[in-house]
C-alpha cells in the first residue's frame, strides 16, 4: 500500500478518504477513527523514533546544556496564504521562540484542535507541511494531541506547537540586558508575512507577489552567535511587528530606543500596500525575522555576517537604545522630523499567526 | 513611492517652511484651522508645527467623523446588535468609540453581538445578500467623503431588491460643522485649512460663504507638503487682506467637486431637520437621513429607534477639542485615564483623532511627568 505506508489492514480495513473526506466528531472521539488518523496521517508523516513509542508522552535522551521551552498557539486565518501555511508557521515560530535564547532547538510537541467539517485532504496538506518544515530544520515532532469541536466552535484548523532547546555555551540573551548605545539591527524586510496574510483576507483581496516570510532562524542565530558571543538581545517581531517588539523591549530594558525610517528595510510593494490599506509597516507581522541588540562596535561585523546567510540577506542597522525615563520608541522620520512609534491597536488585522 | 513620496520630501518642506517664516509679519499672528482629523494626522506625524514660525498658530477642527459622533448614536448602534439581533457592519474606527454604560461596539460584540468590521459598504451588501434570513444593518458615518459609497450602496440594494439590508445614517456635512466652529466666534481664527477629500465630492464652492466673510479657506491634500503649500497660501491671503477660497489641491480635486457622487446622495438621501454632534450641539440642516423613497432601508424606521442624548463622560473635554477651544493635552483625563488603548472620549479612539494624534505622535514633545514609582 503506498497511499498508506503505515496502515495496518486488520485494524482500520477501509483506508481514510484523503479525497474528499472531512474531520467529524468520531476522529477526536477516543475510537478507531482517531486511532487510524493518528496512525496514517501523523505518525506516517512525522515519523521518528520517539513518536514511534506510542505512548502518551515522549522519552528522549539526557540533553547536554540548560534546557529552553516555549510554546505557541496558531489560529492564523485563511490557513493557506503565499509562502506558508498555518503547519509551516506552527514549525517555524515555536522554533524561533526557542531560538531567540541562543539555543538549538531539538523537539516539538504538536496539539490539533480540528473543526468538523475540516477536509481530511486540507489536513494532510497542512501536516505533511508542518512535517517538511520540521525535517528542513532539524527537529522532530515527537509527540501530539488531536481534539474535534463541533462546527462553528473552532475556525477549520488550531495548532498549539512547544519547543524544546538546549542552550549549550553561557549565554545570556535577554531584553534585559540591552545597554543605552546598543545598536538595532533587523535581519531583513519588515512587513512581509501581515501583507500576504491580508492580501487573501475575505473582502479585502488585492493582487500582491508579497509572500510569507515565515522561516526558522536558528541557523541565522548560531551563526550570529558564533561571529558574536557578546549579542544582548534577540527577540522576532512577530504580532504587532516591529513597533511592538520594541515598545516591549523598551520596557523590559528601562530604556528608549530610536531607529531612522530610511533604515529599516521594506519591500515597495509592502509599503505600496499599506499605504493603501491606511496602516503603518512598522505594526505588520514578521514570521521569519529577528532583531539583535549588540554593543554599537561590533554591529557592522555582524550585519556582515548575517547578509552571508540566508534569511539575513537583508540586514540592517535601523537604530540605536538610548536613555529615555520615558522608554519610548522613537522613529527619525525621512521628512526630517521625529515621532513617537507606539504600539499598534491590532482588532483591524485579521489573525495573523 | 511614486504620487506619495513627491509630497514627503523633507528638503522641500524646509524651503516652503522657510518661505512661510519669510513671508510672517513680525506684527501678525496667524491661527489657522485645520478642519480635517487627517490633517491633523499629517501635522502630527511630521510634526509640522515645529517647523513653522512661532507666530502661526493651528487648531484642531471637528472634522473627525467618530469624534463628532455623540454617545446617544453609538448606543443605538449596540442597541441594534444586541438588541434587534441584527448583523452590525461598520468602519473600523467605530469599533473602540466608547458609549454609555462602558460599553463600545467591540465590548457588544464580545457580549454576543454580532457586529463585523468592513472596508467598505459593498461588503455590508455582500453579507446581506449571504445571510438572507438575517437583517443586516450598515452603520453608516463620516462627511461627505464616506457618503457616495453608502449612497451607491443604497442604489444597488434597491436595484436587487435587497430586503434585509439598511442603512443606519449618520452621515454629516462640513460646512455646516465649519459654520457652527466660526459663527461661535469665540476662537481668533485667520484662516480656515479645507478638506481635500471633502471638496473632491463638493467641490470648493460651498466654502465661499466663509470667504465672503472674511475668513480664507485653502483646500489642502494629505502630504506633508500640501499642507505647508496651503498655509502658505493662507499667509499671503492674510497678509494681503484679500479672503478667497483656493484650491491647492489641484491634482485631485476638480472645483466642482464630482457631479455623480452629489446626484447619487441626491437621489438616496435628504437633510435632516437637526442632527445632534458631540461637541457642537443640535444643529440645523447639518446631516443626512434617506430620502422618503428609500425610506425601506432606513433602519431609525425599520427598527424604530429613538435618539436620546446622553451627556459625555465627565471631565472628557471631547467637546472641546473639536470646537478647537482646548488643546488634547489641556484635558486632565489626556494620557492619564484616557490612552488609545482604554479610550474615555472619541478623540482618542479614531485614526483622525486630535487626541489620539498628540497621543501617538507627538507625546515625546510634551513636557515631562514625574514617574510613577513600581512595584
Amino acid at each position: 500500500m503506498t497511499a498508506h505506508p503505515h496502515r495496518n489492514r486488520d485494524l482500520f480495513p477501509r483506508p481514510m478518504d484523503l479525497a474528499g473526506g472531512r474531520v467529524d466528531l468520531t476522529h477526536g472521539g477516543g475510537g478507531r477513527a482517531m486511532a487510524q488518523l493518528i496512525s496514517e496521517l501523523f505518525a506516517a508523516a512525522f515519523a521518528n523514533p520517539y513518536l514511534a513509542q506510542g505512548n502518551d508522552m515522549a522519552v528522549m535522551p539526557p540533553v547536554t546544556g540548560r534546557l529552553v521551552m516555549s510554546t505557541d498557539g496558531y489560529v492564523v486565518s485563511p490557513i493557506f496564504f503565499p509562502g506558508g501555511d498555518i503547519g509551516s508557521l506552527a514549525v517555524h515560530g515555536t522554533i524561533n521562540d526557542v531560538a531567540m535564547s541562543g539555543a538549538r532547538p531539538l523537539y516539538l510537541s504538536a496539539s490539533f484542535i480540528l473543526e468538523e467539517g475540516l477536509l481530511l485532504a486540507e489536513l494532510k496538506r497542512v501536516v505533511e507541511s508542518m512535517a517538511d518544515a520540521a525535517k528542513k530544520a532539524g527537529v522532530l515532532i515527537v509527540t501530539g494531541d488531536t481534539k474535534v469541536v463541533e462546527r462553528g466552535k473552532a475556525d477549520g484548523i488550531f495548532i498549539v506547537t512547544t519547543g524544546i532547546g538546549s542552550l549549550q555555551s553561557d549565554l545570556n540573551i535577554t531584553g534585559e540586558r540591552i545597554r543605552p548605545g546598543d545598536a538595532i539591527i533587523v535581519s531583513g524586510t519588515i512587513g512581509d508575512h501581515g501583507v500576504a496574510l491580508l492580501s487573501k483576507r475575505e473582502n479585502l483581496e488585492f493582487e500582491t507577489t508579497i509572500e510569507s516570510d515565515s522561516a526558522p532562524l536558528h541557523g541565522l542565530i548560531g551563526t550570529m552567535i558564533e561571529a558574536e558571543p557578546d549579542i544582548h538581545c534577540l527577540r522576532d517581531p512577530t504580532r504587532g511587528g516591529l513597533a511592538a517588539t520594541l515598545n516591549e523591549l523598551a520596557q523590559q530594558s528601562d530604556l528608549g530606543m530610536i531607529i531612522d525610517e530610511d533604515a529599516v528595510p521594506i519591500r515597495q510593494a509592502v509599503r505600496g500596500a499599506c499605504e493603501l490599506l491606511g496602516i503603518d509597516p512598522l505594526g505588520v507581522a514578521n514570521e521569519g525575522k529577528l532583531i539583535a541588540f549588540c554593543p554599537s562596535d561590533k554591529a557592522e561585523a555582524l550585519v556582515a555576517v548575517m547578509r552571508d546567510q540566508p534569511f539575513g540577506e537583508n540586514a540592517a542597522i535601523i537604530g540605536h537604545a538610548q536613555p529615555d525615563p520615558r522608554r519610548l520608541v522613537r522613529l527619525r522620520t525621512s521628512f526630517g522630523s521625529e515621532r513617537v512609534v507606539e504600539w499598534f491597536n491590532g482588532e483591524q488585522l485579521p489573525r495573523i499567526c | 513611492m511614486r504620487f506619495s513620496s513627491e509630497f514627503r520630501d523633507g528638503s522641500l518642506a524646509r524651503r516652503i517652511a522657510a518661505a512661510i517664516t519669510a513671508e510672517c509679519r513680525p506684527d501678525r499672528s496667524y491661527s489657522f484651522m485645520e478642519f480635517c482629523g487627517g490633517h491633523t494626522h499629517t501635522i502630527a506625524r511630521y510634526s509640522l508645527e515645529a517647523m513653522l514660525p512661532a507666530s502661526i498658530r493651528l487648531v484642531h477642527g471637528p472634522g473627525c467623523p467618530v469624534c463628532v459622533l455623540p454617545v446617544g448614536r453609538i448606543d443605538s448602534g449596540i442597541e441594534l446588535a444586541r438588541d434587534h439581533g441584527v448583523i452590525l457592519c461598520t468602519y473600523g474606527d467605530m469599533m473602540r468609540v466608547p458609549g454609555s454604560q462602558r460599553l463600545s461596539l467591540l465590548k457588544a460584540k464580545a457580549a454576543g453581538g454580532d457586529i463585523r468590521m468592513v472596508w467598505s459598504t459593498l461588503d455590508a451588501l455582500k453579507i446581506a445578500q449571504d445571510n438572507p434570513d438575517r437583517e443586516v444593518v450598515f452603520f453608516a458615518i463620516g462627511f461627505e467623503t464616506t457618503t457616495p459609497p453608502t449612497a451607491m450602496a443604497l442604489k444597488m440594494a434597491k436595484a436587487q431588491g435587497l430586503t434585509n439590508f439598511s442603512v443606519f445614517c449618520n452621515h454629516v456635512r462640513t460646512p455646516s460643522a465649519m459654520r457652527a466652529v466660526l459663527q461661535g466666534g469665540s476662537l481668533p481664527l485667520e484662516g480656515v485649512i479645507g478638506p481635500g477629500h471633502v471638496s473632491a465630492v463638493i467641490g470648493i464652492e460651498p466654502y465661499e460663504e466663509f470667504s465672503e466673510r472674511g475668513m480664507p479657506v485653502v483646500v489642502a491634500g494629505f502630504e506633508p507638503l500640501d499642507l505647508l503649500q496651503a498655509i502658505l497660501m493662507l499667509v499671503r491671503q492674510v497678509n494681503e487682506e484679500t479672503p478667497r477660497v483656493e484650491n491647492a489641491y489641484v491634482r485631485a480635486l476638480p472645483a466642482i467637486g464630482n457631479e455623480k457622487a452629489q446626484a447619487a446622495i441626491a437621489e438616496t438621501m435628504t437633510l435632516r431637520k437637526s442632527f445632534e454632534w458631540r461637541g457642537l450641539g443640535t444643529l440645523p440642516d447639518s446631516a443626512l437621513r434617506l430620502a422618503d423613497d428609500y425610506a425601506e432601508f432606513d433602519a431609525e424606521l425599520r427598527f424604530d429607534l429613538p435618539y436620546r442624548t446622553v451627556p459625555d463622560p465627565k471631565s472628557c473635554a471631547c467637546a472641546e477639542v473639536v470646537r478647537g477651544i482646548r488643546q488634547p493635552q489641556q484635558c486632565p483625563l489626556f494620557g492619564r485615564t484616557c490612552t488609545p488603548d482604554n479610550p474615555i472620549g472619541s478623540c482618542m479612539v479614531s485614526s483622525e483623532g486630535g487626541c489620539a494624534a498628540h497621543w501617538l505622535y507627538g507625546r515625546h514633545q510634551l513636557p515631562e511627568e514625574p514617574r510613577k514609582e513600581t512595584a
